[in-house]
């Protein structure tokens, strides 16, 4: 094997894949190197499948159109089936407080290019018929935000890389990163080396220990959050449902019906569980299955088929770390939050323009402001 | 439609009336028995077909009938349910599941309880004979004791059991039937205030938090245990060919269910693929319960299960194809006919040797899988834990008993409760019980033609000796005293006919010389009372090959205690020595049909029964090299469905090996909770209005 490329990724995840297939797309000869025995393996595989452009900056609504962008097209292009549907997002309001958080950001959110609005109580029942009307004040629709399979998306992003001709070494775990006079030397722990020009930092769950090999503090935290799947029924509701309110040990939770009739559904803990054990812990069940049973009482006719934990590469302000870093030729594509299967498509794009500098002024100024160089100070309200 | 696949009579168990409850199905009205599961209510009127796959609209029913896949989905009254697992209420409104089922619509927000929480000194996972044993002598030892067993009633595997029992009476049981060793130990267990014993409750996963998920009746708990003893037994294996999953093909473990448990009749012909002792022992009980065995293929040269076993389902007139497979399950919607050939010694079928057979179920016994995954998990929780009978190691029910004592023992001295020492001698009978079939011996017959004597068609070597304990005289010994050794007789013999009821194997016939000598009156045990025989019945007597020596008639029918019946016939000085059976199913019921029905065994053959995955689409990524099964599993969904991947994960590493790979090449998938699917009604506690 040839050992020497323009462009090592660490992390053959939901970013690095996708950075590695649009980079390898513009020729560029790129070698992903992976702990794991094949990709995905990580975070990627606990995703739910969301993708959606609501958020409330411009950064992340641009990657994120551009990924919809990627997902909504792929089957088209390259005829792979990744189970993409636009079944929107809904963000339903019970408190006033949210009522009003939410439609304050419908004007920025719209300003950036997303089509989003504000529906009525009896409108959001109609999409998602059976859910608790009681208090329900309306809820934020998103129509063409949806959904993907994580699973099948990374998989055929992956061989469409390699088709375009990237490389990837599985399992080997990068222990030592050298700068060179003219780049980086990778070393793996079975003494495997690799060379090349440009490192970019895609390791999730890893950044801050791939950061340290060159010196680099990347503030990036894992949390760990739990998900869960149900068996399969008719398809009895259409969007991505996520309720922000928080209760006892949890802040929100969300949930959508895959296209098989699964109910795939994931919870935040509250207080944040840092690190990275991934066991399953006695308390998600009834914690999740008592909040979707209030929002949603039809749902308790389904049963829990399989669960999991999986982490949120976390960042202070909830944003994720792109671009360069005072070494040169290092680069970041880390911090995700929980977002990395939704925005890496965006990303991968986004950096294949970065190395063929080809960077519009849009995807500078994003660049900038996910830098590692910002000030951490703002807040991302839809964490 | 008339009710009329139920046992009404059986030589072993009892037929109880029963309350009758009326239920619906797709619209029929339907009688059923009180408390019994809807899939044997079904059964009962010879319906299989359960519903379609919404993938490819197969036909779907019974495959494990043991909650673990959800392949007997049906609509109760409204809402999905394993069939296999729900029991038939009054005026239930029952429906075949086609494609996806619709979720009923609920307006009523719910409120919910408080989950409730208990600790314990031991959790023990599983009622069956390891479990219990394991139960009873912590409870020996005060320790207190928390079991689960996901049936109503105790006793695992052993409730299904209506043969006798090898091993050593003395330390488990043998001799006497596992339905009634199953009483034995549930009602010592019952005997102690320091055992909390819980049926219907299912234990679903060892949390990190070190607490274990039960599903109890229709509720939800955590138990915290000091130490986790995992007695979860095991599940059956499976095989891939064409037809593989068409209702009619299941496991021999579902088939004793049906049979035993809930004794409906499931088929009027069976064929058994496996010669070991499971499925063996499912031929017998398929006599007792008046089904037809039409025959019965094992891969191997030789059967693996004990040879008395295979010689008494052989000289009741089973045929035994050995070096055979299967190649398909025949027709559309239901099993009609099987397709079994020859085989080389590599497996593979040899042209020409195809022969179809006409049955309307095969069962698969071609081995059991410890069910592992309590005991993992509870190492990557910090629990202490043991693992104790199947759960451990595949075995006999006699050593799982033996086994489940020393486990007790060594959970006490964990606990710090017992200091005594556990004898060597009993680790080496613990692996003595444990121990596979060894040499057989050349078939010798007395000498003596005067007298009365026993004659033992007994020349495996096998852990099994109940003939040496119920001697009156203690005239029959085994060499060296050893447990595996044979039997042989010498000195006195009163006729008592003790060891012949006492044998599991029905392997003990009596020859009497002492009114005629030369037509001695030999005595057979007998137990199939479903063909039953009567005085002056001419019988085909045969030998222990199953050849036919005679046709005699029967001079005298004794009913024992034991049940087994002893059939008595005069036969001439010449055979009388040789009989060792007698034959009850003619060959004409298990011909071989004219012409082979052959289908190739090609891509379409499904690997994962609940996605509907084929061999095809896992070979073609396992070419493409693939050697994660988490990433095949991903582009698959094989291993997706209701059961987890516990039919189709062994299946796909033997597709592997086929391609090449080894093992050691191979990611193992990922293994998750929960342990069977858990409605979200019960994980939230709903409050009952």
């Amino acid at each position: 094997m040839n050992k020497n490329f323009d462009i090592i990724i660490i992390g053959a995840g939901s970013v690095g894949v996708p950075i590695a297939l649009f980079l390898a797309e513009k020729k560029f000869s790129v070698l992903v190197i992976e702990s794991l025995a094949s990709p995905g393996q990580g975070q990627n595989k606990k995703a739910i499948g969301g993708i959606r452009a609501t958020h409330s900056d411009k950064a992340k609504i641009h990657i994120s159109l551009e990924s919809i962008d990627v997902f909504s097209t792929w089957k088209e292009k390259y005829g792979d089936d990744i189970e993409w549907r636009s079944n929107g997002y809904s963000f339903p309001a019970y408190t006033d407080e949210h009522e009003k958080m939410l439609k304050g950001l419908l004007k920025i959110q719209k300003s950036y290019g997303l089509n989003i609005d504000w529906i009525s109580a009896e409108e959001f029942l109609k999409i998602a018929p059976g859910v608790n009307p009681n208090g329900l004040r309306g809820s934020t629709f998103s129509p063409e935000d949806g959904s993907a399979s994580p699973y099948l998306s990374l998989n055929y992003f992956y061989f469409k890389s390699m088709e375009f001709g990237a490389s990837y070494v599985f399992g080997e775990e990068v222990t030592d990163i050298k700068k060179e006079c003219n780049g980086y030397t990778v070393t793996t722990h079975t003494n495997n080396s690799y060379s090349s020009e440009y490192v970019i930092n895609a390791a999730g769950n890893n950044a801050n220990h791939i950061g340290k090999m060159v010196g680099l503090d990347i503030p990036v935290v894992p949390d760990s959050h739990e998900g869960g799947i149900t068996d399969a029924v008719q398809h009895f509701f259409n969007p991505m449902i996520v309720d922000l309110r928080p209760a006892e040990n949890s802040k929100n939770y969300y949930f959508c019906q895959r296209p098989e009739g699964q109910v795939i559904f994931c919870i935040t803990p509250e207080p944040p569980i840092v690190g990275t054990d991934s066991r399953a812990t006695s308390i998600f069940l009834p914690q999740v299955a008592r909040r979707m049973l209030e929002l949603f009482p039809r749902l308790k006719n389904l049963k829990v088929r399989r669960t999991w934990r999986g982490q949120y590469p976390e960042t202070p302000d909830g944003f994720p770390i792109l671009g360069d870093t005072e070494l040169d030729g290092f680069y970041l594509a880390v911090g995700m939050c929980g977002q990395g299967f939704m925005l890496g498509p965006g990303i991968g794009k986004l950096f294949a323009r970065l190395f063929s500098n080809s960077l519009s002024y849009d995807d500078m100024d994003n660049m900038k402001s996910l830098s590692l160089y910002r000030n951490f100070g703002s807040e991302e309200k839809f964490k | 439609m008339a009710e009329t696949h139920r046992i009404t009579k059986h030589p072993i168990l009892e037929v109880k009336e029963k309350k009758v409850i009326t239920f619906y199905w797709n619209d029929q009205k339907l009688h059923a028995q009180e408390g019994e599961m809807i899939a044997s209510a079904l059964f009962a009127y010879g319906i299989h077909v359960f519903g379609h796959h919404v993938k490819d609209n197969s036909p779907q029913g019974i495959f494990c009938a043991n909650g673990q896949c959800a392949q007997c989905t049906v609509i109760a009254n409204g809402i999905p349910v394993k069939s296999c697992m729900i029991p038939v209420t009054e005026n239930m409104i029952v429906q075949s599941c086609n494609g996806l089922p619709e979720l009923p619509e609920v307006n009523e927000s719910p409120s919910f309880d408080p989950i409730e929480e208990y600790e314990t000194d031991v959790l023990i996972i599983g009622g069956g004979p390891s479990g219990l044993s394991a139960a009873i002598e912590l409870s020996k030892h005060n320790v207190p004791l928390i079991l689960v067993d996901d049936k109503s009633e105790l006793g695992g595997k052993l409730v299904l059991q209506t043969h006798k029992f090898f091993g050593s009476i003395k330390d488990c049981y043998a001799g006497a039937r596992g339905i009634d060793i199953a009483k034995i130990l549930s009602e010592e267990l019952l005997k102690y205030d320091t055992a909390t014993v819980w049926t219907n409750s299912t234990a679903v996963y060892v949390f990190s938090d070190k607490k274990v998920g039960i599903l109890k009746d229709n509720t939800y708990l955590l138990i915290k245990p000091k130490i986790l003893l995992n007695a979860a037994g095991a599940r059956e294996k499976m095989l891939v060919f064409p037809g593989n999953t068409l209702p009619g093909v299941y496991g021999a473990g579902a088939f004793q269910t049906l049979v035993n448990r809930d004794m409906v009749i499931p088929s009027k012909r069976i064929f058994i693929i496996g010669g070991g002792n499971v499925g063996l022992i499912a031929g017998y009980h398929a006599l007792q319960a008046g089904i037809q065995v039409v025959g019965l293929a094992e891969a191997l040269p030789e059967c693996g299960g004990y040879k008395v076993h295979k010689d008494k389902l052989h000289r009741l007139g089973v045929p035994i194809y050995t070096s055979h497979t299967i190649l398909s399950a025949n027709e559309k919607d239901e099993v009609e006919s099987i397709t079994i050939a020859e085989v080389d010694e590599h497996f593979n079928p040899l042209p020409n040797t195809e022969k179809t057979i006409a049955c309307d179920t095969i069962l698969i016994a071609v081995g059991l899988n410890p069910i592992d995954e309590f005991h993992q998990e509870a190492e990557e929780a910090g629990v202490e834990v043991f693992s104790t009978g199947d759960a451990e190691e595949i075995a006999e029910a006699s050593s799982a008993m033996f086994n489940g004592k020393i486990t007790g023992i060594k959970i006490a001295k964990a606990l710090n409760i017992s200091s005594e020492k556990i004898p060597e001698e009993w680790s080496k009978k613990a692996k003595i019980l444990k121990s596979p079939p060894q040499k057989t011996l050349p078939y010798k017959l007395p000498e003596s033609e005067e007298g009365v004597f026993p004659v033992f068609h007994c020349v495996q070597e096998i852990p099994c000796n109940p003939c040496t304990s119920v001697c009156p005289l203690d005239q029959i010994k085994i060499i060296d005293d050893s447990l595996l050794g044979l039997p042989f007789f010498e000195g006195k013999c009163t006729g008592c006919m003790q060891c012949l009821t006492v044998c599991p194997a029905l392997a003990i016939t009596l020859v009497d010389y002492r009114k005629d000598s030369h037509f001695p009156t030999v005595s057979i045990p007998y137990e199939v009372g479903n063909h039953p025989i009567e005085s002056g019945q001419q019988i085909h007597v045969v030998d222990i090959d199953g050849d036919l020596l005679d046709k005699l008639h029967v001079v005298n029918v004794r009913d024992t205690k034991t049940k087994t019946q002893i059939i008595q016939v005069k036969a001439p000085s010449h055979v009388a020595k040789k009989i060792a059976g007698l034959r009850i199913q003619e060959p004409a019921v298990s011909e071989v049909l004219e012409n082979p029905l052959l289908d190739t065994i090609d891509d379409s053959v499904i690997v994962c029964r609940c996605e509907r995955v084929t061999a095809g689409e896992i070979r073609k990524w396992i070419r493409k090299g693939i050697t994660d099964m988490n990433q095949l599993k991903q582009l698959t969904r094989a291993g997706m469905g209701a059961c987890g991947g516990k039919t189709c994960e062994s299946l796909i590493l033997r597709m592997y090996k086929e391609e090449g790979y080894a093992l050691q090449e191979i990611t193992f998938n990922t293994r998750r909770p929960l342990y069977i699917e858990v409605p979200l009604e019960i994980l939230s506690i709903i409050k009952e209005k």
